[in-house]
């Protein structure tokens, strides 16, 4: 049964070979080559969930060993998978909701003549988020954790004819590389403290190291963490990855990969649990983006940028919650897979009502698609539904965990970690409305586009909607699935931990206050969006929009601080490295050479001058000689 | 004197002609090195030399004093006097310093280098003296003869390969392969015309009624000696007798002679 | 008197010799101080010998007249030809050793 393991990234890894080498010949078959590998690799993780469904609760560890991979005295790094329950359900979600997006893509990508080169990409990024989930130790996993970051950039910039997104791509992997700064300076950290990479030496004996080194190993991976799930500082990419194809966005940009940084802090758990300090710093980095996100995502019209506000915002419940410790990973991990679900079924969704609109993402020129659109606007619909937190679909479940999980952190941290987290369920559910009700509600605002074409809204074709209806499935009803008998929570204990909160307030209270600030959310957004027709042109808007729609001046304040400040330490470094490094050199170089110069004239070429110089020698030599008999 | 004396001290003859002969000694180093003209430096140094030999006399070197008054005094000296006299003098025979702080850095390694030599036979402790007695019991020039032909046999043997070195080498620096035939009267004619520079051969020395000898300049027409006439080397040695005044006083004379003769011729009409 | 004055006279020599050398432009003036520095190294040879009372020290002195002849029959000669390429018996003339 272990050797399925390899293969459950190989198969991914043999179609994205395939397809990336296998030349124009391919084009005809190549998606549903792409499909087909990717379902293939699902149909390996099914077969493996099962089998760990038959083991006992402890038994659910497997080991594949393929290779040393760097067999150095004292430097031992090996290919080598573990598949337990956490990369089980990692791989399940990757797979699955990785099939259903390339079905979808399918019907996406018609008119795209580099089709094949997409799926090449959408397969390379499968194979390397399995190598991160699955990998048995960190210098492993680090590479996984490059090849999604690769493979995201050239999802990303994959319409490179425009200059937006070639911009976004290198954003994103500049942003990146500061969190993979951070990710290789952790893994030299837990080698110096530790002497290995692999998970399960390094979780045994974190006893032994320090709390400092822990701590400083906690914050590492934290900013690794920040950089790949486009967490408060470095969040700036996100917004701007929506420049890739909506498929690529759901998958990568609200599913995945942006989800590996939940992944790492719960990962290593056993180091974080060591590192309290680290543990409240992950707290407030996931409660600051919770409303950071949540804030941008209300201002902007552009849809997809509306939910990758919410991405940012949904994935700091995910950090809050891991931050927590074990109280809050199962909840972390739960949150992350129904996010998975409806948040990867509303970018479907807005992925078909582009489709339909001529690749329209203004919100404020959709309108009244319900008519127009019946599929998309259910699945939208029950995904929206489950996002907010509606009473029994997924998201009530998952979200309601984590906020009472914050309060159960005590103290005034608790509280305030609590209130961050309703509050944002507040505004989630404003926003969320405020997108819905601009879509699908409201009076047709529909206007040609630049070359003139007057959209005509249609439903997509069943390629797309069959994946939207699947997910809609799973926004509905996972949650419950999950909740009912705590399955979810028995699944993934023996691997994460789990102890119970002792929260200040009751979890009927925690329900009752979240229904509250729904219903308030809710009902602002209808009355701004539902009740009054809403202008095409986006209104001027308070200061707090206007900084909101320009992503909270994130990029402003990334170029006044870290460009500006950078070009003035370049200046300063070039003016230092002229005048000091280069006079130094410059100097000593002079300075010889005039001390040469002089030298040179000792070498004056008369024999006599010579001479003089010998008998003086002699003199000396003879005055040393008497003098050491002397002494 | 008795054997034992002889060793420990010297006796007072050789006292006084140490002090003597050695005054006298110095004086010709130090001529050697100060007079202006190689010709009396050799003569100095052969002086400095003989004293030397005698010093050597004195001090039981039968043998090596009179080969220094024959190889060095008469034999490498008068081949210094052979060069000198090829050479010719020079400018180089100039006590001039040109070379800046040459004589003065000279002179304080001089000093100080005569200081320490002596300054180290001072400290030496030099208090045995065992004399010559023994070793010249067998005659003085048969004990060194054993000592070259037995013990220094094959250093002698190699200053003689070392001397036939030295002949050879010296005949193949100072020898000149002549590799074209000598220039007849007729080119030399000829190049003097294409040069332009002297065409008729130079003018011969000053002919003077009482003075008709090479180092004697010939005069200009105006008087003044002309450079030309005289050898290069006797001018470089400002051996030149400048008879123009002489010359000029003479015709003077001459003038007032003839005007007292005309005036005594009128006085007698 | 003390045979060690022969010594001082030695160095005396010697230095004077030595100074010669380094004040004298005219190469044969030049070389005769070198052989004033012989000479004196000789009388000091002499001298010891007759102190050890052997015969070394004047085996020594006379290797140095052979070897002193022949280094005059070489220099001499290339004072020689050297003043018949440059006409010039200064040592300064010939300062071609520098850059």
């Amino acid at each position: 049964m272990e050797n399925l393991i390899g293969l459950l990234i190989a198969a991914p890894l043999l179609g994205a070979v395939v397809l990336l080498l296998g030349g124009r010949r391919l084009d005809k078959a190549g998606h549903w080559l792409g499909t087909l590998f990717a379902a293939a690799s699902f149909g390996i993780g099914v077969v493996l969930f099962a089998d760990l469904l038959g083991r006992g609760a402890e038994d659910r560890t497997l080991y594949e060993k393929l290779y040393t991979w760097i067999p150095v005295e004292g430097f031992q790094a090996d290919v080598a998978f573990q598949l337990d329950q956490l990369s089980m359900t990692f791989v399940l979600l990757i797979t699955g909701v990785g099939t259903l997006i390339h079905i979808y893509s399918i019907g996406y990508m018609e008119h795209d003549e580099r089709r094949r080169r997409f799926f090449g990409y959408l397969n390379l990024f499968l194979a390397a988020m399995l190598l991160l989930v699955l990998a048995d130790n960190y210098l492993l996993l680090y590479v996984g954790w490059e090849g999604v970051g690769l493979a995201s950039y050239l999802l990303i910039g994959f319409w490179q004819h425009k200059p937006s997104a070639a911009t976004a791509a290198k954003k994103a992997f500049l942003v990146n590389r500061v969190g993979d700064m951070g990710l290789s300076i952790a893994i030299m950290l837990l080698f110096t403290t530790f002497g290995t990479f692999a998970f399960g030496p390094v979780f045994a004996s974190v006893g032994n190291a320090t709390e400092g080194k822990l701590t400083a190993i906690a914050l590492m991976l934290l900013l690794a963490a920040c950089g790949k799930s486009a967490q408060v500082p470095l969040q700036s990419w996100l917004g701007d990855a929506m420049e890739g194809p909506t498929p690529v966005s759901a998958l990568i940009h609200a599913a995945t990969m942006v989800t590996a940084g939940v992944y790492l802090i719960v990962r290593s758990a056993a180091v974080f649990n060591g590192a309290p300090d680290a543990q409240l710093v992950v707290t407030i980095v996931g409660a600051v983006t919770l409303i950071f996100g949540a804030i941008v995502g209300c201002a902007k019209d552009d849809i997809k940028k509306a939910l990758a506000g919410s991405t940012m915002s949904q994935i700091g419940y995910m950090i809050l919650a891991a931050g927590l410790g074990p109280v809050g990973y199962v909840f972390a991990i739960m949150h992350l897979v129904t996010h998975g679900f409806f948040k990867a079924g509303l970018f479907l969704g807005a992925g078909s009502v582009m489709h339909g609109m001529n690749d329209e993402v203004d919100m404020r020129k959709y309108g009244a698609l319900r008519k127009f659109m019946p599929v998309t606007f259910v699945t939208f619909g029950l995904g929206y539904l489950a996002i907010i937190g509606f009473p029994g679909l997924s998201g009530f479940f998952s979200k309601d965990m984590i906020i009472e999980a914050a309060f159960a952190k005590g103290g005034t941290q608790g509280w305030i970690l609590g209130g961050v987290a309703l509050l944002g369920a507040g505004i989630t559910a404003f926003y969320m409305t405020r997108v819905m009700l601009l879509t699908f509600f409201g009076e047709k605002r529909w206007q040609p586009d630049a070359a003139g074409h007057e959209p005509h809204p249609h439903e997509s074709p069943k390629s797309m909607t069959i994946p939207m209806v699947i997910l809609a499935f799973g926004s509905v009803f996972a949650g419950a699935f999950f909740e009912i008998g705590e399955r979810f929570l028995k699944w993934l204990e023996p691997v994460t931990g789990y102890e119970h909160g002792n929260s200040p307030v009751s979890a009927m209270t925690v329900t009752a206050s979240t229904m509250v600030v729904l219903v308030v959310g809710v009902g602002i957004a209808w009355s701004m969006y539902g009740r009054r027709p809403v202008p095409v042109v986006a209104p001027r808007g308070s200061l707090l929009t206007r900084a909101a729609r320009r992503d909270l001046l994130q990029d402003d304040f990334n170029h006044v601080v870290l460009v500006r400040g950078g070009e003035h330490l370049t200046r300063s470094l070039v003016y230092v490295d002229h005048s000091l490094v280069d006079g130094a050199v410059n100097g000593t170089a002079a300075a010889v050479g005039g001390a040469s110069g002089r030298l040179r004239k000792l070498q004056n070429g008369y024999a006599r001058s010579y001479a003089v110089s010998m008998f003086g020698g002699t003199a000396i030599l003879i005055a040393a000689t008497l003098l050491m008999r002397a002494v | 004197m008795s054997a034992l004396a002889a060793a420990t001290s010297t006796s007072t003859g050789e006292a006084v002609q140490f002090w003597v002969l050695g005054t006298v000694a110095v004086i010709g180093a130090l001529s050697t090195i100060l007079m202006k003209k190689a010709v009396h430096s050799a003569l100095s140094l052969a002086g400095t030399m003989i004293i030397l030999a005698v010093f050597y006399l004195a001090n039981g070197a039968y043998f090596l004093g009179v080969v220094q008054v024959i190889v060095y005094t008469g034999a490498i000296m008068m081949l210094f006097l052979f060069v000198v006299m090829l050479v010719g003098v020079t400018a180089a025979d100039s006590l001039k310093e040109t070379l800046k702080g040459q004589r003065w850095l000279a002179v304080l390694c001089g000093l100080g280098f005569g200081v320490l030599l002596i300054a180290g036979i001072a400290n030496a402790k030099l208090t045995h003296f065992n004399g010559l007695g023994r070793v010249n019991s067998a005659g003085h020039v048969e004990g060194l003869a054993t000592l070259i032909f037995t013990k220094y046999v094959f250093a002698f043997e190699i200053t003689g390969a070392l001397l036939i070195t030295a002949a050879v080498g010296a005949m193949v620096l100072t020898h000149r392969e002549r590799t074209e035939r000598a220039a007849t009267q007729r080119e030399l004619a000829e190049r003097r015309v294409r040069e332009g520079v002297q065409l008729p051969p130079l003018p011969a020395p000053g002919v003077y009624a009482r003075h008709n000898a090479v180092d004697v300049a010939g005069l200009l027409p105006d008087g003044t000696p002309s450079e030309l006439t005289v050898n290069k080397t006797l001018r470089a040695r400002g051996q030149i007798r400048d008879v123009s005044s002489e010359a000029l006083n003479d015709l003077k004379a001459l003038e007032q002679a003839s005007a007292e003769r005309l005036g005594r011729e009128e006085a007698s009409k | 008197m003390n045979p060690v004055n022969y010594l001082y006279l030695a160095a005396l020599l010697f230095t004077i010799g030595a100074a010669g050398v380094l004040i004298r432009k005219n190469a044969i003036v030049l070389f005769m101080c070198v052989e004033l520095m012989l000479n004196a190294c000789n009388l000091a040879f002499v001298a010891f010998s007759r102190m050890h009372g052997n015969l070394d020290g004047q085996i020594i002195a006379f290797f140095t007249m052979v070897v002193a002849a022949a280094e005059v029959v070489v220099g001499l000669a290339i004072i020689v030809s050297l003043f018949r390429t440059r006409h010039s018996a200064s040592v300064d003339d010939a300062s071609l050793m520098k850059l």
